[in-house]
């Protein structure tokens, strides 16, 4: 079988080559390792949050060295005064009710804020449990001392807990948040994960098959292979699959690394997001094969990477679609990257299932599909038949 | 005797560009055809197209009785190209038995024909040294055993000699007659003019036209001269002579 014997051909090269596999499996780490500690936001942040008409006793639970409190008593809405003072965010009382808004143009912020309350609520719902117990051991006492003198007067004792209860629960109150930007749950590495793990198994399997199919052009093995009685598809195939399985390998490391290093958790399953990837790759790889006809060295093939496959991540969805100018959505539908990412935001933050991606799968299969037949076509330059 | 290149009115170019003019040739199995010409001929065209990697723009192309393009002839054909296309990163055993596969040879096959072709070429105790640790004259004797590797019928060398150190090329030129003998058919292209005299029928080609072509003993005679390389000479300052003549 000579498409075997191209497979391992492709392994052997690939195996003896320890840069370009440390290439392949350790930089999308690396690169995503950056993209987590640049993006997690750091623990130094501090948010400026405005309240207003808080209880006191909230105001000091909330407090600690993240957060700067100012108190405000003015009437405006929340929105214009986050936006006079360039607040992170509000926060007010009516009643039981507190009122967060956010305004979320940094996440990280936002999340400090948010964690905040939620420690301080933890906070002041210890006490309340704690000042229950004892009113109900007072009681109980009570009850007990009072069951040896008279029969009616326990009725009034655990009327008195009642009541402690009724008071100390005003204590316990309901949040409602608002967001000026986004939704509560934007962290921004979470969004930008999906992407980015799209992004980094095409443009690697891009540039090294790429690479690959030009280095056989230049040094005339190409040439050579084609003055055997080898089919083109044969060649194509080769190198598909024994690419093909480099790509699989690398996007299961990313998609681990992810899971246990980052502890995303992937909402959706985690073989739908394998296939993403491994179509992902096929497209990256049939193009970067494709591409490397209409470059001459390596270094022009280098040359296509800023029109190739770094326009490909602004259209993939970091940047949301539908905040595009109208006139440039449409170019978005031509990137294979915008199907890859977005089928994979779906799955992993959403968790969708096989048929919600079906026809974003099935348009990338199309574009490996043409890809593939150009290449064919293209290979004919060498040898007509 | 059985013909095995047939050519016939070819003209050949890329695009607009013709490269080749009016090549007629008839080669029977046995020879020696060697095609000779300075750089940028057109004997590397020609021996693509005799291959079936171009189709002809014009004429005919039979090889093993077979019209050409035929992708499947390539498997009886035996070709070292001008540059030596080898995967530096494999061994010499590893580029052997990958091309040996491509051609479609078997594992058995290719465990007999490696020490042969290797044999031939001296390359017996290098075969695994991996190809990018090989000299330039390793190379090409790689190359070359790589073509003889299937046994073929029809062996199409491109500049076979570059690099080769004289005592070898002695050596190489012995197992060419010895195939010639059995047989087979050799193209080469070259222009060393030992090696054309080495040819049985030579060709020699000069601006894509056919300037010269027949046994070395009667292109001698025919232009009454001593050499392979004068009939070469001559036959340029002909060609040129009628050129301007026109």
């Amino acid at each position: 079988m000579r498409t075997l014997a191209m497979i391992r051909r492709v392994f052997r090269e690939m195996l003896r080559d320890k840069r370009t596999l440390a290439l392949m499996f350790i930089a999308p780490l690396f690169i995503l390792s950056l993209v987590y500690f640049l993006f997690q936001g750091n623990t130094t942040t501090t948010a400026s949050l405005a309240t207003r008409n808080v209880d006191s006793s909230m105001v000091t639970a909330i407090k600690n060295k993240h957060i700067t409190i100012h108190d405000v008593s003015s009437d405006k809405s929340a929105k214009t005064i986050i936006r006079e003072h360039d607040y992170a965010g509000m926060l007010s009382q009516n009643g039981d009710k507190l009122t967060l808004t956010l305004a979320n143009t940094d996440q990280s912020k936002s999340a400090v804020i948010k964690q905040s309350l939620q420690a301080a609520q933890a906070k002041l719902k210890g006490q309340v449990a704690a000042t229950t117990i004892k009113t109900q051991a007072q009681a109980l006492q009570k009850m007990q001392a009072a069951l040896g003198a008279a029969t009616h007067t326990p009725v009034n004792a655990t009327a008195d807990a009642g009541n402690l209860k009724a008071k100390l629960g005003s204590t316990s109150y309901t949040t409602k948040t608002h967001y000026l930007y986004g939704s509560k749950d934007s962290t921004f590495f979470n969004t930008l994960l999906p992407i980015m793990m799209g992004f980094v198994v095409f443009f690697f399997v891009f540039l090294i098959s790429g690479i690959a199919l030009l280095r056989e052009r230049t040094t005339g093995t190409l040439y050579r292979l084609l003055a055997t009685p080898v089919k083109r598809g044969e060649i194509i195939s080769g190198y598909l699959c024994g690419y093909g399985a480099f790509a699989f390998i690398q996007t299961l490391l990313i998609v681990l690394f992810t899971m246990y290093v980052f502890k995303i958790q992937i909402l959706g399953s985690i073989w739908l997001v394998l296939l993403i990837n491994v179509l992902l790759a096929m497209v990256a790889l049939t193009l970067g094969l494709l591409i490397s006809t209409f470059a001459s060295s390596e270094f022009q093939m280098i040359q296509f990477i800023p029109i190739v496959a770094i326009p490909q991540i602004f259209f993939a969805g970091i940047i949301p679609i539908s905040s595009l100018p109208g006139w440039l959505q449409p170019v978005s539908y031509i990137m294979p990257l915008y199907y890859g990412a977005s089928s994979m935001s779906a799955v992993v933050q959403k968790g969708v299932g096989f048929m919600n991606v079906l026809p974003n799968l099935s348009i990338l299969l199309l574009f490996a599909a043409v890809f593939l037949v150009l290449n064919l076509l293209t290979m004919r330059k060498y040898r007509q038949v | 005797m059985t013909e095995v290149i047939k050519v016939a009115n070819l003209q050949q170019g890329y695009g607009k560009r013709i490269i080749l003019n009016d090549i007629n040739l008839n080669i029977n199995n046995g020879d020696i055809l060697g095609l000779i010409g300075p750089s940028g001929a057109g004997k590397t065209t020609l021996v693509s197209t005799i291959m079936g990697m171009l189709k002809p723009k014009q004429g005919t192309v039979t090889v093993l009785g077979t019209p050409m393009p035929n992708r499947k002839l390539l498997g009886r054909i035996g070709y070292m190209a001008q540059t030596d296309a080898l995967y530096s990163v494999l061994t010499a055993r590893e580029n052997l038995t990958f091309f040996g596969e491509m051609q479609g040879m078997s594992k058995a096959e290719l465990q007999k024909q490696i020490p042969y072709a290797t044999g031939i070429v001296n390359l017996n105790d290098d075969l695994d040294k991996y190809v990018k640790d090989y000299s330039g004259g390793m190379k090409r004797r790689l190359s070359l055993a790589i073509a003889l590797l299937a046994d073929p019928e029809l062996l199409i060398l491109d500049e076979p000699t570059v690099g080769i150190d004289p005592e070898l090329r002695q050596q190489i030129w012995k197992e060419l007659h010895r195939l010639a003998d059995e047989g087979k058919t050799i193209l080469l292209t070259t222009h060393v003019m030992e090696d054309a005299e080495q040819s049985s029928y030579l060709m020699m080609i000069r601006g894509g036209r056919a300037i010269a072509q027949g046994t070395p003993d009667d292109l001698i005679s025919q232009y009454h001269v001593n050499s392979v390389e004068e009939v070469f000479l001559q036959a340029g300052r002909d060609q040129d002579a009628h050129a301007s003549n026109d």
